[in-house]
């Protein structure tokens, strides 16, 4: 058994700053410099995020809690310690309502990187990405690194608009894009052309992330195919690091967590 | 800095912060943290999630909710049961750099007497909290709202162990101090409250409660000032030692609780925030002990 893709987090909370704010689309692209943390968190790892002011004393005083994100892309700082991290922000609630009104030079609290990141494909399998709305945020840094590996991948994408589908853009090669309304790409649930590509080449191991619908037909298609997927799940927690017992999902043995045995799951693993 | 260490129950303890129960996992924290989780422990004692005699799922999710200054949890005590406790959790809290108190909790006081009898003959445990916040199946009756179901509870459980007994008191009884009052005359060591309170939130969509066990417990900043009034009271009543807690996240709240009259104060729901909180807060409070060595109660600036 190899080692669990995870890189540890320093045991408490600290403070990075926000160097960019970037409107793609629909989406906040932030990133911030994190120098305290490790150079190298796993592509599925996720930080733990709020702001450095006012978390917390908005409408209903929320947000309190802080809110799970996988870090999108990876810039390693000079030195072997720390790292430039963005980040993806969709406004859907008071949380990600502060997180995007963050601006340069402010300070975004984080705690990681946390969590199991994506495997590497065994020999004789290629990696292949499907990614869905804001879940195309872990993906970005995975494929990122196929690439710097030699490995370009497949990447097919589903997003609801126009507007969301603009963050097609981040990725290095040629996405191919589905959306709910066909304004961009073809009108199409992504799982329709990733079960065209499955079964033309059954031989890869689908990494995905995404709405949870969208993985579940992911998981159905990938178990009907035979084909290996891991899927990188979200989940509203608490803590992040196994505290709270908040994030759970069924799995063949029980409940597990998903923000310290997850976030990234073996398909066949979840029930 | 640092705070003068602190006797519980006959337990030294370096200081005196703790963990609530069942809100901080060090076990899966050292699988996020590594070792460097034992170098900096947030804690002078640590508390274990509470174990039942047969293991436990725990609820359905979704089990979460945030709320103004504070969040409703429905967890459901998940846990591997004694023997599974036992075998593969116990080990690994041994290593912790700081003394353990593992908390049980029984359907029945045949279940809980032998929790006891067993965690109780460890020399890895230095304390045993009772969680009597659960409903004991033969009589109906949530233990620890009732003064005589909690005296007769640890009166049995009493001489089954020479470790020292904390009971954990619900603040849904009508009267706290009196089930404090009631645990102290059958023997109880310590006093801990408060456990959360009970809480509901309705999903917004399909307008049905949103938690997987209907309600929960409602914990965090939002419940704090319950929390001291409910501590103050049993202090004024009880001789033993108490463990304060509820929704304390700064030294200065954690001073507010000792100055109410607890001995040690736990730290639940800011640990979720934070993991470093319980060392934050007692750095805090280390600093406003030097500032103001002598403490006595003051009213509110």
């Amino acid at each position: 058994m190899p080692a669990e893709p995870r890189t540890l987090a320093p045991p408490e909370r600290r403070i990075a700053e926000v160097k960019a704010v970037e409107r793609i689309g629909a989406y906040d692209v932030v990133t911030a410099r994190d120098s305290i943390g490790p150079a190298d968190p796993r592509p599925g790892q996720f930080y733990m995020l709020a702001t450095g002011e006012r978390w917390g004393g908005g409408s209903d005083e929320r947000p309190y809690l802080p809110r799970a994100f996988s870090f999108a892309r990876l810039r390693p700082l000079a030195g072997g310690q720390g790292a430039d991290l963005q980040f993806l922000f969709e406004e859907v609630g008071p949380g990600t309502r502060r997180l995007g009104e963050l601006e340069a030079g402010d300070s975004l609290a984080l705690l990681g990187p946390l969590g199991i990141g994506f495997t590497a494909p065994d020999a004789g399998r290629w990696p292949l990405l499907v990614g869905g709305g804001i879940g195309v945020a872990p993906l970005l840094c995975w494929d990122d690194e196929l690439r710097a590996r030699g490995t370009e991948a497949p990447v097919m994408l589903g997003f609801r608009s126009a507007a969301h589908a603009e963050a097609a853009r981040l990725f290095g090669g040629e996405p191919s894009v589905c959306t709910d309304d066909g304004s961009v790409g073809r009108r199409a649930l992504v799982t329709e052309p990733l079960r065209e590509e499955l079964s033309r080449d059954p031989h890869v191991v689908v990494y995905a992330c995404g709405p949870e619908p969208m993985l579940e037909a992911v998981k159905a298609l990938c178990g009907e195919l035979g084909v290996p997927a891991q899927l990188a799940l979200e989940a509203g927690m608490a803590c992040g690091y196994g505290a709270c017992f908040g994030c759970v999902v069924p799995t063949v043995d029980g409940y597990a967590r998903v923000c310290i045995d997850g976030p990234v799951f073996a398909a066949e693993q979840l029930a | 800095m640092t705070v003068d260490p602190v006797d519980l129950c006959g337990v030294r303890l370096d200081g005196p912060i703790l963990n609530g129960s069942g809100t901080f996992d060090a076990i899966a924290a050292r699988r996020a943290f590594g070792d460097a989780l034992l170098e900096a422990f947030p804690f002078d004692l640590f508390v274990s999630k509470t174990i039942t005699l047969e293991p436990r799922l725990g609820n359905p999710p979704p089990r979460l909710w945030e709320t103004p200054a504070g969040m409703i949890n429905s967890i459901g005590l998940p846990n591997k049961g004694l023997t599974g406790f036992l075998e593969s959790d116990l080990p690994l809290l041994a290593e912790l750099p700081v003394p353990l108190c593992v908390s049980v909790m029984g359907f029945t006081r045949d279940e809980l007497a032998a929790l006891v009898e067993a965690v109780g003959a460890r020399d890895e445990v230095a304390l045993i909290e009772l969680n009597v916040s659960c409903p004991n199946v033969e009589t109906g009756t949530v233990v620890g709202a009732d003064p005589s179901e909690t005296a007769a509870a640890v009166e049995r459980l009493r001489p089954l162990t020479d470790k020292p007994l904390i009971v954990k008191l619900t603040p849904s009884a009508t009267d706290p101090g009196a089930v404090a009052e009631a645990a102290e005359s059958a023997g109880a060591d310590a006093i801990s409250l408060i456990n959360t309170l009970k809480g509901m939130a309705l999903d917004p969509v399909t307008r049905r409660p949103w938690l997987g066990g209907g309600t929960g417990g409602m914990s965090g900043p939002a419940v704090r000032a319950v929390a001291l009034a409910q501590v103050a009271d049993v202090a004024s009543r009880v001789g033993v030692p108490i463990v304060g807690m509820g929704g304390i996240a700064s030294g200065a709240e954690a001073d507010d609780f000792l100055t109410a009259g607890a001995t040690t104060v736990a730290v639940g729901t800011e640990s979720f925030r934070d993991p470093a909180a319980g060392r934050r807060i007692k750095a805090e409070l280390a600093a406003l002990r030097r500032s103001r060595p002598s403490v006595h109660a003051e009213s509110t600036a």
